[in-house]
């Protein structure tokens, strides 16, 4: 029976199944950081609990660290504490971690891939929900709670309900100045917020073939702001391409062998799905958000559908030429180096406008590097944006970097949820040359201006 | 859980996301307690906000559609029931929001649109309105009888609802099952070298 990559990913990870129970399924890699797993170790030792398979687990500290004078001790108590705790439990319980200083540090959803950790055929979970992001190299990748966290530590297995299963399609080819990015937003805005829940989504499609992996990267990680469980890209040879010579890729006869494996991965011609939706590239348009969910996009041509009084923002208005205050760039989205030799593009021998505070945060410490090796880091300094360490940063609200009360954020990362960014702060969602554009003129920017 | 009857709290809005629950400047803790203290902070500030109103109490939340939405955050659930909810009564539940909701014993009901809003409308109605939930029976009722429905919960969650049995220990006994599934792999490639 021909079955989808999802069905051949599932059904090979399948430890057990009881009647009316749900399946234990198999974790290939666990991947952990400082915020979603201190009350998990502290449950294994309460149980007096090892961790079973420590060379799957993976650990590095994003979410809470400054993007600062990283090389310092962390400032703030509380922050400095959980960040100690995470390199206490590892110490402890034997797992390995990239933490503030190590030369692999980042962002759990950049480092992973970036190492050839993420692999085809895998499954992959981690306390974070954009974990879908590592979907893009054909594995089953999605985020889980802290007892889950626990669960994975303690056996190197979950239990999990099969999801159903959805197709979206993209053909036809980009316009100018269109991302993925744009695509995924688009998407959303569709489907709606929650329009993917209960399904494990994978992108197909023509549009979705042409993409390189960090533009993939970018649309399996949103894939949870339609409310899916997952969402996955079939592996072929632009996922070969970039794994080999990965640090934690295969080598020699093993990749090899692995290259033959993940080859039989794709969905099977005539593989059915309980869902598919269609989309045409062609109609994609640079997006930007305007209210409160990620499934408030419009192109940035358009006005404002409706009164959004949390964002300022009122029906009929235009959203070209809407006052903004800070230019964030980063997140598990958009902070790998494609994405800032995308914004570096527009940048180059331009400044940003003087009241703009532009942000830009590399996914990982990796990517700072390769910046810094192509002269990027210049480019950015000369256009007045600050470079900052890897990390999280302004995506969420809980480190040092956040944008104040009532400000505009025009954002690369992921959610503009209501306070998400900081207390009142008011995100609008963007791809990098949005943001690029944007930060030039100082107000919302049709990045196809500069193009 | 066997059977709760209670009043409840109406919060109508929809895609209540996991970071207004509890936003992510409260998440440095190490340890699972003390956050309902926190838990919907930022609207509490808002003098108007439902859980300032002491007309309304209870251990159930009535939330609109999309509840839990965006961040895997477990911090959501605990501060729910650290604050004194074991149920959340809505149309939909977002899947992590979910899992995590039934790993700390709060129990995520799914009714329909319809019966959501007049459940609203009864609360607004009546804040002293009392709901019974009956898990071995799966049923949702009020004391006079007047209304009743019944709801969906996957047997082996209902299994550790009832029990307090949780995911770890049904994991635990599969210890031999784990062993030989990875013995029995004819590829994993993804081990570290």
């Amino acid at each position: 029976m021909p079955k989808t990559l999802f069905e051949k990913v599932w059904d090979a990870h399948v430890v057990s199944q009881e009647d009316n129970y749900p399946t234990v399924f198999y974790i290939d890699a666990h991947f952990i950081h400082e915020v979603t797993s201190p009350q998990a170790f502290d449950g294994l030792r309460r149980r007096n609990l090892p961790v079973a398979r420590p060379r799957r687990t993976w650990a590095t500290a994003d979410h809470n660290v400054p993007t600062k004078d990283q090389h310092l001790p962390i400032k703030e108590l509380l922050s400095r504490k959980q960040v100690e705790m995470l390199e206490k439990n590892c110490k402890e319980f034997g797992v390995e971690l990239f933490g503030l200083g190590h030369p692999w540090q980042g962002i759990v959803h950049v480092i992973g891939p970036e190492l050839g950790v993420t692999k085809p055929g895998m499954t992959i979970v981690c306390g974070d929900s954009h974990t879908s992001t590592h979907g893009a190299f054909g594995a089953i990748a999605f985020g889980i709670g802290t007892s889950e966290v626990e669960q994975v530590l303690a056996t190197q297995t979950i239990l999990q309900n099969k999801p159903k299963t959805m197709k979206i399609e993209v053909n036809g080819k980009l316009g100018k100045g269109v991302t993925a990015k744009d695509i995924i937003l688009y998407i959303i805005s569709k489907l709606t917020a929650s329009g993917g829940t209960g399904y494990f989504v994978e992108f197909a499609g023509s549009a979705i073939r042409d993409l390189s992996m960090e533009a993939r990267m970018t649309i399996c990680n949103m894939s949870i702001e339609m409310g899916a469980r997952g969402g996955m890209i079939a592996p072929d040879e632009k996922t070969f391409d970039y794994l080999k010579g990965k640090v934690f890729a295969p080598k020699a006869s093993d990749w090899d062998e692995a290259v033959t494996y993940w080859k039989k991965l794709p969905t099977d011609e005539g593989a059915v799905f309980d869902r598919v939706e269609l989309f045409d590239a062609t109609d994609i348009e640079p997006m930007i958000t305007y209210g409160t969910n990620p499934g408030m996009g419009i192109p940035i041509t358009d006005r404002v559908p409706e009164t959004v009084e949390y964002m300022g923002l009122t029906k009929g208005q235009e959203m070209i030429g809407q006052k903004v205050d800070y230019v964030f760039f980063g997140s598990c989205t958009n902070s790998r180096i494609e994405d800032f030799r995308m914004a570096a593009e527009i940048l180059k021998g331009r400044t940003k406008a003087p009241h703009i505070e532009a942000i830009l945060v590399p996914g990982s410490t990796q990517v700072l590097k390769q910046a810094q090796k192509e002269g990027l880091d210049k480019v950015f300094a000369d256009a007045g944006f600050e470079l900052r360490d890897a990390g999280c940063s302004a995506c969420l609200g809980m480190n040092e970097d956040k944008i104040p009360a009532g400000k505009y954020c025009v954002s690369t990362s992921n959610r503009n949820f209501e306070g998400r960014q900081g207390p009142g702060a008011r995100t609008m969602l963007v791809s990098p040359l949005t943001a690029a554009a944007t930060a030039i003129n100082g107000y919302v920017t049709d990045p196809r201006e500069f193009i | 859980m066997n059977k709760i009857t209670s009043t409840a709290i109406p919060l109508p809005q929809e895609n209540i996301d996991t970071d207004q629950i509890i936003p992510a400047r409260f998440l440095k803790a190490i340890t699972r307690e003390g956050f309902g203290e926190h838990l919907f902070e930022d609207w509490r500030k808002d003098k108007s906000f439902i859980l300032n109103d002491k007309t309304y109490t209870g251990e159930i939340l009535v939330a609109g559609r999309n509840f839990g939405c965006g961040s895997s955050r477990e911090h959501a659930a605990w501060a729910l029931k650290d604050y004194g909810f074991n149920v959340v009564i809505s149309s939909f539940f977002a899947d992590i929001f979910k899992s995590n909701a039934l790993n700390n014993f709060l129990l995520p009901l799914v009714v329909s649109e319809k019966t959501l809003a007049w459940m609203f409308e009864m609360i607004k109605t009546d804040p002293l309105f009392e709901f019974t939930i009956d898990l071995e029976k799966q049923t949702l009722s009020t004391s006079s009888r007047s209304f009743l429905v019944s709801f969906d919960i996957d047997p082996y969650k209902k299994l550790c609802l009832k029990e307090g049995y949780s995911d770890m220990d049904y994991l635990l006994e599969k210890k031999s099952d784990v062993e030989k599934f990875e013995k029995s792999r004819k590829y994993d490639f993804h081990v570290r070298l």
